[in-house]
């Protein structure tokens, strides 16, 4: 890479990698209100939303900056009204491009426009197996039924499907027929992934959090029905990380893979980004993608393995977990370049393993939903 | 959603008889990786970066040919041995078989 002008101020660390992938969070908008919503509580509201010009000049710029695919978010990205619109343009802009739906808000006419319109893979989440599971999760009576018809059109057009099935202590006894619900809408893969505790998640711990027989039950039907489905399923399985012994990777590292991209064009290093409160975000109606992906300070804040304290400076797996989760070392230690407290040697591990205990203690505790702010303000 | 090394010859995987006919679904497609200048296969939630021995067998896959014939065709192009050119495609596509970014013809 060649800087533009010779004499222009050098950055002091050297140009980053360019990253792999853009998420889209095309709004917050969702018929749904699951309880462990990864969008921050502070939802954005439609009208502070990027335009389509706008979201189709950043999938131009992601594309030009290295970015191979697309995942277009929400929310439901289906609340969008656009939405063929700017599956078309991130196609030609030469962009992979993945949707990221509950299902709730496609027609059958929709996901035809879709597929003309270039859509390469769709994503459903499933929030259970059954309509009583999913709607009280979901919080959104009839969504189960609409997600079955979905699920027909889907395999009908032969879009390449994957089912998102996230688990938590209520839904986890529901993981086998996922598996088998994969194979019988002829899905190529499914996502596994345990609650993660960010976003509105944090509010529903006490009711989310699996116990620990829980996580290594799901461990062992993961492993089995991998060996069982080798070749026709792949089964990508994010295992519950409180009950660990060391953090997940953080991506491959802050700031090295992947961006995000807010509905109000904020740009994040990751989703959950927006809850260190240290960090400076800029947005892409005032600066170009490719100069916040190299200079900007809140990618710049975590990259690399700098700005790390013991025990992770010098620890051997700097590398393989990058020091775990920024956004959880905030939540829990406070200090968002803290060990993740998952790190059985960090600091606050002690007090992740008293948080566990009390978070598993409560089978009736309550669901917090999300939701949008009050409309009405005073003054 | 990241980018993984090619993919190794696996041992446990199965081996493919040459008369087996690849083909890339519907959602998997090669890509020229204009930023990176290398050849990238792009496929749900992964992008292989390919090196020249990989992009040269995912390039000849065309639904039609089958294994023998494009290990064949490898061989000449290459100027090397046809045995050991079969036993290396077929550990390479066993390995995107098994991750369900390739399949066979019926
Ligand atoms: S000390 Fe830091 S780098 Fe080492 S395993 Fe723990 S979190 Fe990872
Ligand atoms: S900081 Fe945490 S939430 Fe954000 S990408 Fe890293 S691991 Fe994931």
């Amino acid at each position: 890479m060649t800087l533009h002008d010779p004499a222009a101020h050098r950055p002091a660390t050297p140009m980053p990698a360019p990253p792999i992938a853009m998420l889209a969070e095309l709004t917050h908008r969702c018929p749904l209100s699951c309880p462990y919503c990864s969008n921050p509580m502070e939802l954005t509201r439609k009208e502070a939303e990027l335009d389509t010009e706008t979201w189709l000049a950043t999938f131009r710029q992601a594309a030009a900056l290295g970015v191979l695919q697309l995942h277009l978010s929400g929310g439901e990205p289906a609340s969008r009204p656009d939405l063929v619109a700017l599956v078309a343009g991130a196609r030609e802009a030469g962009l992979y491009t993945n949707l990221i739906t509950s299902g709730i808000g496609l027609t059958d006419r929709r996901l035809r426009e879709l597929d003309a319109a270039g859509l390469d893979h769709v994503q459903l989440s499933l929030q259970g197996t059954d309509a009583a599971m999913a709607d009280a999760i979901g919080g959104y009576r009839g969504g189960f039924d609409r997600k079955i018809k979905v699920l027909g059109w889907i395999a009908e057009i032969g879009f390449p499907l994957t089912l998102n099935f996230v688990m938590h202590r209520r839904n986890l006894r529901q993981l086998p027929r996922a598996l088998e619900m994969a194979i019988e809408y002829g899905a190529r893969r499914i996502e596994v992934a345990t609650v993660q505790f960010h976003g509105w998640a944090m509010a529903n711990r006490a009711s989310l959090m699996p116990t620990r027989e829980q996580a290594r039950e799901a461990g062992r039907i993961v492993a089995e029905a991998r060996a069982a489905l080798r070749g026709r399923l792949v089964i990508d399985y994010v295992p519950a990380d409180y009950h660990a012994r060391y953090p997940k990777p953080c991506m491959g590292g802050w700031g090295s893979t992947g961006l995000n991209v807010a509905p109000d064009g904020l740009v994040l290093p990751c989703h959950a980004a927006q809850t260190i409160p240290s960090l400076e975000f800029q947005s892409v109606r005032h600066a170009p993608l490719a100069e916040i992906w190299t200079e900007g300070p809140a990618f710049r804040a975590f990259r690399g393995t700098e700005w790390m304290k013991e025990p992770c400076s010098s620890c051997e797996r700097k590398l393989v977990d990058f020091g775990g989760c920024r956004c959880q070392a905030m939540a829990i230690a406070g200090d968002p370049a803290a060990a993740d407290p998952v790190c059985e040697k960090a600091p606050a591990h002690a007090r992740l393993r008293d948080l566990t205990e009390d978070f598993t203690s409560d089978p009736d505790a309550p669901l917090v939903y999300r939701a949008f702010p009050a409309p009405a303000r005073a003054g | 959603m990241t980018a993984a090394p090619a993919p190794a010859a696996e041992g446990a995987a199965p081996t493919l008889a040459p008369e087996a006919v690849p083909f890339l679904p519907r959602g998997v497609r090669l890509h020229f990786d204009t930023v990176r200048g290398a050849w990238v296969l792009l496929a749900p939630e992964r992008a292989l970066r390919l090196d020249t021995v990989g992009h040269a067998i995912l390039s000849r896959i065309d639904g039609e040919r089958s294994l023998g014939a494009i290990a064949r065709d490898l061989a000449a192009t290459f100027n090397a041995p046809f045995d050991q050119i079969l036993a290396d495609s077929a550990g390479y596509l066993s390995a995107l078989l098994d991750r369900r970014v390739l399949e066979l013809r019926p």
